[in-house]
């Protein structure tokens, strides 16, 4: 099997830093910023960043239309912070006329946790990993409401938002609420990779 | 709290708020993007619909403070209150040089970023703000690497270049762009024990100049600022290597602030794309008039503000 070939969205965010985590793993990335780019990519990676502003210019660079329809395909995607909320189906609280890409079956915050002074580092149990994962959550949002076929990953584990899901998988796609690639833990981008071997 | 040592140089894993990891992490999240001078919350809202990654609370934009002179502080109270009750994405605001109640206030206000900016009136001719004592991060200018290296070493999670203000020349971004990367290859060229007198000369703690001579860039994310007003300017800074874009002066200034606020975020997407920069910099209407900065006096060249 060749290796897959991993498309990061690379309109806005921390690209680099999902680029640097992949490579970490012997795994190939390509950058996607035009419509044609989509359709030479296994799977897609939404980096962090600003939201807003991703939805904004994913529809002014006409990268709206192929990406959802390789969603809805099936392409198996990963998306951290902004990413999640780029994968989500409903956003709550978002700025007014946002849409997302969408494909996950659920309802994300933005902003959940409070503005960047509430930003913070955590340890948190993650489905599938033996050791706690050690979680960057940046003007994090958080799951409010997950549709059947999702899977809960991780929950906040102590403190005013003890509980509320911060990871989730639905069939090809993988969400986080923080940043693995901002730090040196690699799993969570290996289990990615995993996903996207077994489905290829 | 965050309890990286004095150095600056990059900390293990820590946990909690206002750790030295969230603080640079929160800058990478706004990279590839354009951050906004704005005055109102008017202003605000038509950045964040034209795609500005986050907004720069100020009194009165650089050309404005040129103009009119006076001291120039931090922005009311009410005025920040009012822009991030109208925005979603992330609000930036502005403190004097070493003003640290300034500061203070910032911070109990919930802005999500301070600029320790040389725009307004230093407090303080001597020291920066303590920046490791705050929650929130900060973002600081430079001319230089020495002087980039001792913000970060008090604490700055940010740098931009700080190019010349309110001038809508690109000139000195250009200049402090190219001399920052210059000393950077520079560092990376110098055998291993050379590099203590680098320190030296840089006037910036030894460990620092050592991370930066093994990774090639600074330890956090490097904008640009100072003169840009065009599509062109922003793709220019970004192919010179820096990896996001602050605009003041030269979006409300200009003849169509959202059409050009737009087109310069577009224009920062695709700097390396001179057809999407030719496409967007049409119809763009007048941008600002501007100033060379040649003809601004010495003392009052904002740029020589910090040390």
């Amino acid at each position: 099997m060749t290796t897959p070939r991993i498309g990061i969205l690379a309109v806005q965010g921390d690209v680099r830093e999902h680029v640097a985590a992949f490579h970490e793993l012997g795994v190939d990335t390509v950058p996607v910023r035009r419509p044609e780019e989509v359709g030479r990519i296994d799977a897609l990676v939404v980096p962090g960043g600003e939201s807003t502003v991703m939805d904004k210019l994913v529809r002014t660079f006409g990268l709206y239309e192929p990406l959802r329809e390789r969603l809805e395909h099936g392409m198996p995607a990963y998306g951290s912070c902004a990413g999640m909320i780029m994968l989500a189906d409903r956003v709550s609280d978002g700025a007014a006329g946002q849409q997302t890409l969408g494909g996950l079956d659920i309802t994300v915050r933005r902003n959940a946790f409070g503005r960047q002074v509430d930003s913070f580092e955590a340890e948190l149990d993650f489905v599938g990993l033996d050791e706690p994962v050690h979680a960057v959550f940046i003007r994090a949002p958080w799951v409010d409401q997950v549709g059947d076929g999702v899977e809960v990953l991780a929950r906040v584990g102590e403190g005013p938002a003890a509980g509320k899901i911060v990871a989730v998988r639905q069939d090809g796609l993988l969400a986080t609420s923080f940043h693995p690639e901002v730090g040196t833990d690699r799993r969570i981008h290996a289990e990615f990779v995993k996903i996207v071997s077994s489905r290829a | 709290m965050s309890t990286t040592g004095t150095t600056g140089a990059t900390p293990a894993s820590d946990t909690g708020t206002g750790t030295t990891r969230v603080k640079r992490g929160m800058a990478e999240m706004l990279k590839g993007g354009v951050i906004m001078d704005v005055v109102t919350p008017e202003q605000a809202k038509i950045a964040e619909d034209a795609g500005a990654v986050a907004v720069m609370a100020l009194e009165r934009v650089p050309a404005d403070i040129r103009a009119q002179g006076g001291v120039s502080r931090m922005s009311d109270p009410d005025m920040i209150d009012g822009i991030i009750n109208t925005v979603s994405i992330p609000v930036m605001a502005k403190a004097r040089i070493g003003h640290f109640v300034e500061a203070q206030v910032l911070q109990s206000l919930g802005v999500d970023y301070i600029d320790e900016s040389e725009v307004l009136t230093p407090a303080d001719y001597s020291n920066h703000i303590d920046k490791w004592a705050f929650t929130v991060p900060f973002v600081c200018g430079a001319t230089n690497l020495g002087e980039a290296l001792r913000r970060i070493t008090e604490g700055a999670a940010m740098i931009r270049s700080k190019g010349e203000a309110g001038t809508g020349d690109v000139s000195n971004a250009t200049t402090h762009m190219r001399q920052i990367r210059a000393e950077i290859r520079r560092l990376q060229n110098l055998p291993e024990d050379e590099l203590y007198v680098a320190a030296k000369e840089l006037q910036a703690p030894y460990d620092l100049v050592a991370e930066v001579a093994r990774a090639g860039k600074l330890p956090v994310v490097l904008f640009t600022a100072g003169g840009i007003a065009t599509p062109a300017d922003a793709a220019m800074m970004m192919q010179l290597g820096a990896e996001g874009v602050f605009v003041g002066s030269g979006i409300f200034k200009s003849g169509n602030p959202a059409q050009r606020a737009e087109a310069i975020v577009k224009a920062t997407t695709f700097y390396d794309d001179p057809d999407v920069i030719a496409k967007v910099s049409r119809g763009l209407g007048e941008a600002m008039v501007g100033i060379n900065v040649d003809e601004i006096p010495q003392p009052h060249r904002l740029a020589e503000r910090g040390w």
